[in-house]
């Protein structure tokens, strides 16, 4: 089974009725994704795209047992619709949305803390792209068609850069197990550390490729773990050479404030860890294609 | 988003942070008499520019009457400064600060900033006030305490405290030093910041807690709660382009190289730079037109990059999602017939309906230099530099 989504994992649209919701709705059902229904408070009772709408994420849990959630709320309500999700029994939680203050995105994961190991939602995003399992679901917003179906993982920080590397990968007649947006922001639901270490135990995943920026401590610290806990081998891009220090590349979270921080010094510090370096964004196909001959 | 140092003074003083006597003028005239208000007979005369070191670049003058208050006002106004963290254009003063001279008895250096490793804000403490926090680090990285907030919570007393007499603050002026501590990290959650700099905060000879200078940055992703704060930005104070960039939802940062280029995305665009620099080239600028790609979006990019005289070949490149190659060429060849393209264009479209898209650009009367990869499109245009 491929990790965190499945072909029938039941989603629920949070923001169902809104433009982009309506519109990723559609995309996601057309792709094959099982969206059982969505939430726009206020207007419960009412059907959109032939399913149910609620006026909260506990009624949509209860009547379609959805376990999976997409955000299209605006960034002012992003917070509050997470944390709904997580109380109302969401296990994966996919946040699109670009501008969640730093303060909400704290505040959100110190609410998490007070469920179990077990019980707590996986957030991921904001900022991101979100979730494939070509063939099975998508929960996000990327174009399906560029995913083939196969046995490579995909973590990336960036949307579009990681649609570059599935379109390289099909390009090499290689596909994917699971492709995972973490998002641009400097605080984000789920790292590449933890998305790894999923990776890892998935009998579908055979090799990593890890797309990193300039930015924060997460790409070292997957490396770190890579290190010591992990079998499988990670391939992994840094963007963001030219970047100059203390300057915010789009990304929010894309800013070289520490030492370690760098393109250059993360890829060093990967290096050691023993994840092969694709030496630019224009090879990340290749690399992969030539780590997996290795396997 | 950063604001001056006058006005991160008068935030932390509401927060019940100490604070000379000072006040803010817009030319000479005034200064004579607002150093008679301020009162004392020694003062000190500020630009106020949104960097630090301006000590260094000669921003920040003592004076030892009106008079001089006066001549030393009219000495900074309008000139551009250029301090390590300006960049060789320097920034201009539009505003002084005039404050009263204080005897300084300790230095002392407070930071907040978000600790993105633990997700939490870390409040940074030295005795070494004065130098920058980088400067510290590296020579006195022992005299460096720290301590972590609990966002959740806020600041408890007992960390203001821990951290007051880890720096051997005398007893009776601890009280002081914890009030301060509490203020500024008050000021941090309530206010959205991201930054919350004081240094030096020092120790008068009378036995004051003063801040002596502040520096406040705040998320640009929370000025929709914060009208406040949001009214204090200074845009003289920011790169012209990056304005007019910023003003029209695109994401722009000038840089020095004389390749332009418009990319989709943020790490795509970080990653074309990359190629570029690879292929032997220097970016001119970062531009992210967003995911989507829109065309009203493009029109606003190329704008913007033919603003940039430095601009000697323009490399697009866009990676279409759902929004679909022919759309995003349309968009392309609708832009180029309001604007005049003076340099050479390179165009690299990747993603869904890239032929239709490729076909439409071709059929179009455009003169520009095709490309399929990342690596093409790089190399074709360091080749067109030539």
């Amino acid at each position: 089974m491929s990790v965190i989504i499945h072909k029938d994992t039941k989603i629920i649209i949070q923001g169902f009725t809104g433009k982009m919701g309506t519109f990723h709705a559609e995309e996601m059902i057309k792709y094959g994704s099982n969206v059982v229904g969505g939430v726009t408070p206020g207007k419960g009772g009412q059907k959109h795209l032939d399913r149910p709408v609620f006026d909260t994420v506990k009624d949509a849990v209860k009547n379609t047992g959805a376990t999976a959630s997409i955000l299209f709320v605006p960034p002012a309500f992003a917070a509050d619709s997470a944390m709904e999700a997580a109380d109302a029994g969401i296990k994966t939680c996919v946040a699109i949305v670009d501008g969640i203050p730093s303060h909400d995105m704290i505040k959100i994961k110190r609410y998490m803390r007070r469920y179990s190991r077990t019980e707590k939602m996986t957030l991921v995003g904001p900022n991101c792209a979100g979730i494939i399992s070509p063939g099975k679901s998508m929960l996000g917003i990327m174009p399906g068609h560029i995913y083939k179906e196969g046995r490579v993982g995909i973590i990336s920080r960036s949307g579009t850069l990681g649609y570059e590397a599935a379109q390289q990968l099909k390009n090499l007649n290689i596909g994917i197990s699971t492709s995972v947006g973490i998002g641009g922001d400097p605080i984000n639901g789920s790292s590449f550390r933890d998305i790894i270490e999923k990776f890892e135990t998935d009998d579908e995943t055979d090799v990593i490729l890890m797309i990193g920026e300039i930015g924060g401590p997460q790409e070292v610290a997957a490396g770190e773990f890579a290190k010591e806990n992990m079998k499988k081998p990670v391939v992994g891009y840094i963007a963001g050479l030219t970047a100059p220090k203390g300057r915010v590349m789009g990304h929010a979270g894309a800013i070289v404030s520490a030492y370690g921080e760098s393109a250059i010094e993360k890829v060093e510090i990967l290096k050691e860890c023993g994840v092969t370096i694709s030496k630019n964004p224009s090879v990340m196909g290749d690399t992969v294609k030539s780590v997996l001959e290795k396997i | 988003m950063d604001i001056h140092e006058y006005q991160a003074k008068e935030i932390l003083a509401s927060f019940g942070v100490t604070i000379p006597r000072g006040g803010i003028v817009y030319s000479p005239e005034t200064a004579e008499n607002k150093a008679r208000e301020i009162g004392g007979s020694k003062w000190v005369v500020k630009a106020q520019i949104h960097s630090g070191a301006r000590g260094k670049a000669g921003g920040v003058i003592v004076c030892n009457s009106p008079l001089e208050v006066a001549q030393a006002t009219d000495k900074l106004l309008g000139k551009k400064l250029v301090t390590n963290q300006t960049g060789p254009q320097g920034k201009i003063v539009n505003r002084i600060y005039i404050e009263e001279a204080t005897d300084i008895e300790k230095e002392l250096y407070l930071g907040l900033v978000f600790d993105r490793s633990s997700e939490s804000i870390m409040i940074v403490a030295s005795t070494e006030g004065g130098m920058s926090v980088e400067e510290i680090a590296k020579e006195k990285p022992d005299s460096i305490i720290r301590s972590k907030i609990e966002v959740a919570v806020g600041i408890q007393d007992f960390q203001a405290r821990e951290l007051a007499f880890g720096l051997g603050i005398e007893p009776e002026l601890v009280r002081r030093v914890s009030e301060t501590i509490i203020g500024c990290a008050k000021a941090f959650s309530e206010l959205d910041a991201t930054m919350v700099e004081v240094n030096p905060l020092v120790i008068s000879k009378q036995k004051q807690i003063l801040a002596l200078d502040c520096k406040m940055s705040f998320d640009n992703n929370a000025m929709f709660r914060r009208d406040k704060v949001s009214e204090l930005r200074d845009k003289t104070q920011e790169d012209e382009k990056e304005v007019y960039a910023s003003d029209r939802g695109l994401n722009y940062v000038s840089l020095d190289g004389n390749i332009g280029n418009i990319i989709n995305g943020a790490g795509l665009a970080m990653a074309s730079m990359d190629m570029i620099k690879l292929a032997g080239g220097e970016p001119a600028n970062f531009l992210d037109v967003g995911g989507g790609a829109t065309p009203e979006k493009i029109v606003k990019a190329f704008r913007l990059i033919t603003m940039d005289k430095k601009v000697k070949v323009i490399l697009v490149n866009i990676f279409a999602g759902i929004n679909r190659c022919d759309w995003v060429a349309e968009g392309i060849v609708q832009a180029l017939e309001k604007i005049e393209i003076k340099v050479p264009l390179v165009i690299r479209l990747a993603g869904t309906n890239v032929e239709k898209g490729n076909k439409i650009l071709k059929e179009s009367k455009l003169n520009y230099i095709e490309a399929s990869t990342l690596e093409e499109a790089a190399n074709k245009a360091v080749a067109a530099l030539k």
